[in-house]
């Protein structure tokens, strides 16, 4: 165990050292370009044997992904924003081929105005990809996701592409501390890559990607369902197993003082450690509140959510992406989630941090504040001029 | 030494078979075949969104007999890109031991047009593959739309010829060439009529050291309007008319090959532009007198480039 | 017919099956079939070589018929023949 100094993207790229992919194509773009820099100065010094491809976009950094997965490559590689929407059509082939690609994404705004800071709408808006979505809140969580998210994909009963997301600017860029594993544990852990059939198994020639007439596409999006419906139970084991190597225990959801709080605020990210500082300010005044942190928005964890959180008098909802003519992306999921428990909570929608807008403790205590009183419409905007 | 004798080559295995759902007299699948006959090695194949792709692989039918990928339309390049790059990582650690070739197929439409910047790329990048564009001359898949390779002139569903416009207003992009400016090991235009022209430049093609490019020309019986047992004259008429001439560029060297030769040395007969127009519906309209204009520009312009072409290859 | 459930389907939509499309016949596709005059044909496989659909059977570097099955009937091999053996003749009802 080491302890050393990192931002995010170098967190990140320290993990795939370790791991040591077969390949990484990847495209540079603001604020993961760190990842990519980093990771190529260890190929360069020959510190690791990953085929590295530099792509031309993009597009074709995942649909290089998708022929090494496909060939029985481990893969692995990153983007944000923009990057991250060019890739768009081929996030749904790649799951659909069950290709059990890792991709961070450092979370940016898209476009337009351009922007080049954090918010959550470039994974939001691929949140019907059939990828898996984990959400870290700060350095070392990057870095352990990155970790985690190899054995969760390969599981051999999921096989399905994951997104490990980290907040652009806030997490990628900021020094913190972070407790490393040895490169032995971190090999023995992720173990050697499994391939179920492959392209270069030229014994057994496998037609992939074909032509489905209405007679079969409905059946094979049903099966992608089916496998999202198993990475919760994998997500906790595996989570597990990393817990007896590193003590650190991860879930999919994570409760900050809610077995006796009233009013809860929820949040993905780095938001989620601010919160904390919010909850334990408030209750040194005696207000029963918590927060929740939610870690794996796909498949979303209904159940957990709702068995957490019924009973509460009021829980807000903190978004980090808004669905223009709607609201927040989790908003109406985890309402959804808490709309047939006995003794709901009023749950209220708060849409923030847009274009790395920041978020004060002040401003979030006022959203405690408003669930307190009662106050606060369904759908809310925080901290914007309006 | 490359096989072509036919009679050896038809003791081979099948590596795309019968059941495909490509249209009678489709010249794609004649291409494909001459195509996977150039090599022994193992091939892995990718293959761009279109014709080929899809009748071939109607779930869950498959008409390949070797390892096959199709991603999206645009992508076929990156796509056996990445599987070049897993066989380098596997092959250096030793769990891969065969020697494989990587192809990709994708029409004009993958090739000129959309995925035309991932080609480059990819080609730019040195990636060890031979690409096939089967350019029969717009996005056939779809429904006959023009594409950046239809010819001047030329009917499609998006450029038609109505009373004001005769079809076509602009000439097609030299896409070989532009390829060629890529300055890569290999690359050659071919026709599926000269089976051992195409088979011979394949052959180069798969063991070039590095990326290889080959622009093929595929006449649609569907689109281009014309009867589907006479794809093979077509396009052998596309090569006497210098429409769509043979010619390799090796290593830096330019050179005509075929019925092309022949031509430049003047030992065959160059033909009308007009034998060319003549032979397919969707240049119908410009017999027109209105319209006759624009068969002399395009018999100009072929000219021009014919010329052109003698030049870079020392003719 | 189509009636496998979801969870018999393969994974990821992959055909596992090489060349499996054999099994689908486009013979019936064709309105005109192909006859060859056996003491024309000089077995130079140019029939062989053109056929779109792999529907001219070769043994032993001989053409020994016509694979009726998948034939389209698109007539490229009557129009190359350099024999001018193979003829296309109305498919029978």
């Amino acid at each position: 165990m080491q302890n050393v100094a990192m931002n995010g993207d170098q967190a990140i790229a320290l993990a795939w050292k370790q791991i040591d992919p077969d390949v990484v194509a990847a495209y540079p773009i603001t604020p993961q370009t760190i990842i990519v820099e980093a990771f190529s100065e260890f190929v360069a010094d020959g510190l690791v044997n990953t085929e590295y491809v530099c792509a031309e976009s993009e597009h074709s950094a995942m649909s290089l992904c998708i022929g090494a997965s496909a060939a029985g490559a481990r893969v692995a590689t990153a983007t944000a924003s923009a990057g991250l929407a060019f890739m768009w059509e081929t996030l749904y082939i790649a799951s659909s081929m069950r290709l059990p690609i890792v991709m961070a994404v450092a979370n940016r705004a898209l476009s337009g105005p351009i922007n080049i800071h954090c918010d959550h709408s470039d994974a939001m808006g691929a949140r019907d990809s059939g990828w898996i979505q984990l959400f870290g809140e700060n350095v070392q969580e990057a870095y352990d996701d990155s970790l985690m998210a190899f054995r969760i994909a390969e599981h051999m009963d999921i096989r399905l592409p994951i997104m490990t997301c980290l907040d652009g600017f806030i997490v990628t860029h900021s020094l913190e501390r972070l407790e490393t594993l040895p490169d032995d544990v971190v090999k023995k852990f992720v173990g050697e890559f499994k391939w179920k059939r492959s392209l270069l198994d030229i014994k057994n020639p496998t037609t992939m990607g074909p032509f489905d007439w209405t007679d079969y596409y409905f059946e094979h999006k049903y099966q992608q369902a089916e496998a999202m419906k198993r990475v919760p139970a994998v997500v906790k084991s595996v989570s597990e197993e990393f817990a007896r190597l590193s003590g650190r225990k991860y879930d999919l959801i994570e409760p900050y003082k809610l077995d006796d709080a009233d009013y809860a605020l929820v949040a993905m990210g780095s938001t989620a450690g601010t919160l904390k500082e919010v909850v334990d300010g408030l209750r040194a005044e005696g207000k029963k509140v918590g927060s929740l942190k939610l870690r794996l928005f796909r498949p979303f964890p209904a159940e957990e959510l709702a068995k957490t959180l019924e009973g509460l008098k009021g829980v807000a909802v903190l978004d980090r992406a808004l669905s223009i003519g709607a609201a927040g992306p989790i908003f109406p999921e985890l309402r959804s989630a808490l709309f047939e428990a006995p003794k709901r909570p009023r749950i209220t929608n708060y849409i923030y941090g847009l274009g790395g807008r920041d978020i004060k403790p002040e401003e979030l205590r006022t959203v405690y504040d408003q669930l307190m009183h009662n106050q606060g419409e369904t759908v809310n905007y925080l901290g914007v001029r309006a | 030494m490359t096989v072509t004798s036919l009679k050896l080559l038809s003791e081979r295995e099948d590596r795309y078979v019968e059941g495909h759902r490509l249209c009678a007299g489709c010249a794609e699948p004649i291409i494909a075949r001459q195509i996977l006959m150039a090599t022994d090695k193992p091939v892995v194949v990718s293959n761009a969104t279109g014709c080929f792709e899809v009748s071939s692989s109607i779930y869950p039918y498959t008409s390949w007999n070797v390892p096959w990928i199709h991603s999206a339309f645009e992508n076929a390049a990156p796509t056996i890109g990445g599987v070049e790059a897993a066989y380098n990582a596997l092959k250096r650690k030793g769990k891969i031991t065969e020697d494989i070739r990587f192809l990709s197929f994708g029409g004009d439409g993958a090739t000129y047009d959309i995925g035309f910047q991932a080609i480059s790329g990819a080609i730019e990048r040195g990636s060890h593959f031979l690409y096939v564009c089967l350019n029969n001359e717009a996005y056939m898949n779809t429904g006959i739309q023009r594409s950046g390779a239809t010819m001047r002139g030329a009917q499609t569903t998006t450029c038609p010829a109505g009373t004001c416009v005769p079809g076509k207003k602009e000439f097609p992009k030299d896409l070989t060439r532009i390829i060629i400016a890529h300055d890569l090991p290999y690359a050659a235009q071919a026709s599926p009529h000269n089976y051992k022209d195409m088979i011979e430049k394949a052959a180069k093609g798969f063991e070039a050291n590095g990326p290889a490019f080959i622009n093929v020309v595929a006449p649609c019986p569907r689109g281009w309007r014309f009867d589907s047992a006479k794809t093979i004259e077509i396009s052998k008429l596309a090569v006497e008319t210098c429409i769509w001439p043979l010619y390799e560029f090796e290593n830096g060297t330019w050179r005509l090959t075929g019925e092309s030769k022949r031509i430049a040395g003047g030992d065959r007969k160059k033909l009308p532009v007009s034998d060319w127009l003549k032979s397919q519906g969707r240049f119908g309209h410009l017999t027109k007198e209105k319209w006759s204009y624009v068969a002399e520009e395009i018999q100009a312009n072929v000219d021009k480039k014919w010329e052109e072409l003698l030049k870079l290859c020392k003719q | 017919m189509v009636n496998e459930k979801a969870s018999e389907l393969t994974e990821g939509a992959m055909i596992t099956e090489p060349g499996s499309s054999r099994k689908y016949k486009t013979g019936d596709w064709r309105s005109k079939r192909p006859e060859c005059d056996e003491d024309k044909c000089t077995n130079c496989l140019i029939c062989w070589i053109y056929c779109p659909d792999n529907s001219v059977i070769v043994e032993k570097g001989k053409r020994v018929g016509f694979k009726l099955t998948h034939c389209k009937g698109c007539g490229i091999c009557a129009n190359q023949c350099p024999a001018k053996a193979i003829t296309m003749k109305e498919e029978v009802a």
